[in-house]
């Protein structure tokens, strides 16, 4: 396990940050938009981690950090469910460019 | 010195009925308003007659001489250690006179307009009025106070507006309110100055101390004298402008304008504001300042001198014209106020020359009373009519036999026939103006003869001439015949007080005997004109419209009041509009406003630029805010040092 250097670790995380990312402004519909979001918060997850094992791996700061981010990810999937099946009942759809009416 | 404390009773209880009237009155007691109204006019006309006896009689008097005193004082703003605004009640011979004048007129007033105004919409409305009118009148007599005489004498003047525009919905009545108000608001800004000019030199704001200060030598006059401006000094000025505030109240040339214009409002408040009350407010400020006017500024006395002579003359010839009846009253009203202006104007302080003063404010009582009564009269025939135009009245002697003797009193006293009251007081006005200017005597004769002419023009006009014809109702109610009575009765006796004895100029005795031989002149031309007047008017005739004609462009321009209106119009149209007005207009037009519609249009065109960001697609904005990030990222990286 130590023998894995962090830069791959970090190199993981990175590309789950731009996949999701990437997934963020490509796709339409929400609830990928929603994994995508998932994506992104677990590649700081895993930076978390990382670093706090391979920097101070007597302490335990990333991985309370991580819990918290884990939890703020279920809640945060909950609004947002709440949110699609909203915009669901009023559009008939979910799909975001179905929804473009707040503009200027 | 007794107890003088009651007096702020006799303000107070108008102000009281006005509060009453004019919070509840029309929504719960609208026809009895009336009765409360006169009823507390009544407990001020009783306290104002206890107060005079007090003073006249019983204790106003120290070695001879009625002094002025403070009866009460209420410390109101303190500016400074000296200066100060107080609320208090001054008693002098000439403020206790007033107090019973104001009260008595305002009570008989009242009393005419319960019958009046009767079945009007708006009664208790009025009768507050009425009460905020008698509130601020008394309160201007009684002011202690520079400050304070200023303040009621903006209160009389906004009561003044109120009432004229009574009838509100008449474009015309609204219209001479809004120039009552403002012809006397221009007068009193010239008042406000004067108040500050005297009030700064003299250190102090209140009569008693201003007079004592402004007529002995103190450094206060020293200072008001050394200063000038334009080569006039500052007492000049001062005195100069508090005239011009007392010339706008009380009609003088050339702010006379309104006072026509102010008979739009109800006859009866025509009686008591703008014949017999508030017009000789200016009068009676003059008189309160007199001291200074006549020790210290000498050149201000010959002014109001001629001010009140040359507006007693214009006013009357104007008046031989006028068809509107109540018009007519107003001229009488304002050339009798000129009267007193120049009687004032050629009094000294002391000895015999003091005469008048004690004469100005003898005539400003009986005027009091044979003015109220002929415009009472007036009013009832206008109650009967329901017109103010002579061509519609005539003969009505026979219909209204009450109305015409009072009337006829009335004309006989304005005139100056003897007995009446109107004879002593203008035959002691022609004696003072004799003794100091004949230029200023002759004037005044030619303003009695012609007095007697237009007040006779207008007896004949309404009461002979034609024949009666039948009307369906009568004379009036008895509560408007009872003033008219008690009024007759004051017209014929109050000739007849012995007014030196109580009011001269320094408060000591002044006997004032009647010289039998002098009077001939006067009475003589007064006569002349009363004939004069039957002649032409008694019987159906053109005799006037030949003399009329006769006279052509004079008559014309008298009938037109000597165009002062349009004088006063092209200064403010043509003048004020062009110079000041229009560029005024055209900076806040296109300067102001373009500089706000600037601002607005720069702000609308970047708005309309950047408006496009705001597309409405979530992931547009995740991708602005992701690349925002970035950016920062790499100032963070590579900028930041």
């Amino acid at each position: 396990m130590i023998g894995i250097p962090l830069t791959h670790v970090l190199l993981v995380s990175t590309a789950l940050f731009f996949i999701g990312t990437y997934g963020l402004f490509t796709r339409r519909n929400m609830i990928t938009m929603l994994m995508a979001i998932e994506l992104i918060l677990n590649s700081v997850n895993i930076n978390f981690i990382a670093f706090n094992r391979y920097l101070y791996p007597d302490k335990l700061n990333g991985v309370f950090f991580t819990l918290f981010i884990i939890t703020i990810a279920a809640a945060e999937a909950a609004i947002a469910i709440a949110i699609i099946i909203n915009l669901y009942r009023s559009h008939q759809s979910i799909d975001v460019q179905d929804a473009e009416e707040m503009k200027y | 010195m007794s107890n003088y404390a009651y007096i702020a009773l006799i303000p107070l209880l108008p102000l009281v009925s006005f509060l009453i009237l004019g919070l509840f009155g029309r929504r719960y007691f609208n026809s009895l308003s009336g009765v409360l109204g006169t009823l507390s006019l009544l407990g001020s006309t009783i306290l104002s007659a206890y107060a005079a006896f007090q003073y006249f009689f019983v204790d106003g008097k120290t070695n001879g001489i009625y002094k002025q005193f403070i009866a009460l004082k209420y410390h109101w703003l303190q500016f400074s250690p000296q200066v100060s605004i107080d609320m208090s009640a001054l008693i002098d011979p000439i403020s206790v006179m007033m107090i019973l004048l104001v009260s008595f007129i305002s009570l008989m007033v009242h009393i005419f307009s319960l019958g009046y105004m009767k079945g009007e919409e708006r009664f208790a409305t009025y009768y507050a009025f009425l009460s905020l009118f008698s509130f601020s009148m008394l309160g201007l007599v009684l002011s202690g106070n520079i400050f304070q005489i200023y303040i009621f004498w903006e209160l009389v003047g906004l009561s003044s507006y109120l009432l004229i525009g009574f009838y509100f919905e008449r474009p015309s009545a609204v219209a001479a309110a809004k120039k009552a108000f403002i012809v006397t608001r221009f007068a009193d800004l010239g008042f406000l100055i004067g108040i500050l000019l005297l009030a700064f030199h003299a250190e102090t704001l209140d009569f008693t101390i201003l007079i004592q200060r402004l007529t002995t030598n103190t450094p206060q006059l020293s200072s008001l004298t050394r200063t000038s401006f334009l080569g006039i000094s500052m007492l000049g000025w001062g005195l100069s402008l508090v005239f011009i505030g007392g010339a706008g109240k009380s009609a003088m040339f050339p702010l006379h304008i309104w006072l026509p214009d102010a008979m739009e409002g109800p006859t009866p408040v025509s009686a008591l504001i703008h014949a017999a009350t508030m017009v000789v407010a200016g009068v009676y400020l003059v008189a309160r300042l007199f001291p200074v006017f006549a020790l210290s500024g000498p050149s201000v006395l010959q002014l109001v001198m001629y001010v009140g002579a040359f507006s007693a003359l214009l006013a009357s010839i104007i008046a031989c014209t006028q068809t509107d009846i109540k018009r007519v009253l107003a001229y009488s009203t304002m050339s009798q106020i000129g009267y007193m202006m120049f009687a004032l104007g050629v009094s000294g302080f002391i000895g015999e020359s003091r005469l008048g003063y004690t004469a100005s404010m003898f005539h400003l009582f009986t005027h009091a009373f044979f003015k109220s009564l002929l415009f009472l009269c007036t009013g009832a025939v206008i109650h009967m009519i329901h017109s103010n135009e002579i061509k519609d009245m005539g003969g009505l002697r026979k219909i209204m036999p009450l109305t015409h003797i009072c009337f006829l009193i009335a004309c006989l006293a304005i005139s100056g026939i003897p007995p009446f009251s109107g004879f002593f007081s203008k035959e002691e006005i022609l004696l003072a103006a004799f003794h100091k200017n004949k230029m200023i005597f002759a004037t005044g004769l030619i303003t009695s003869g012609l007095t007697a002419f237009y007040m006779f023009r207008l007896y004949f006009l309404i009461f002979w001439r034609k024949t009666c014809h039948a009307t369906p109702h009568s004379e009036g109610t008895i509560s408007m015949k009872m003033p008219l009575l008690i009024l007759s009765v004051f017209a014929i006796i109050s000739g007849f007080v012995p007014f030196g004895r109580f009011i001269s100029a320094d408060g000591a005795n002044l006997d004032s005997t009647v010289h039998l031989i002098f009077s001939i002149g006067p009475v003589a031309i007064a006569l002349f004109g009363l004939s004069a007047a039957a002649a032409l008017y008694k019987k159906e005739n053109d005799r006037a419209a030949r003399i009329a004609g006769f006279l052509g462009n004079f008559y014309k321009s008298a009938y037109d009041k000597f165009y002062v209106d349009e004088f006063y119009i092209f200064i403010t149209k043509k003048i004020m509009y062009n110079l000041i007005g229009r560029p005024a207009a055209w900076f806040d037009k296109h300067i102001v406003d373009g500089l706000m519609n600037g601002l607005a249009s720069v702000t609308s065109f970047f708005s309309e630029l950047i408006k496009r960001f705001q597309s409405g697609r979530i992931q547009l904005y995740a991708l602005y805010f992701f690349g925002g990030v970035g950016a920062l990222v790499l100032i963070f990286i590579y900028l930041w040092k």
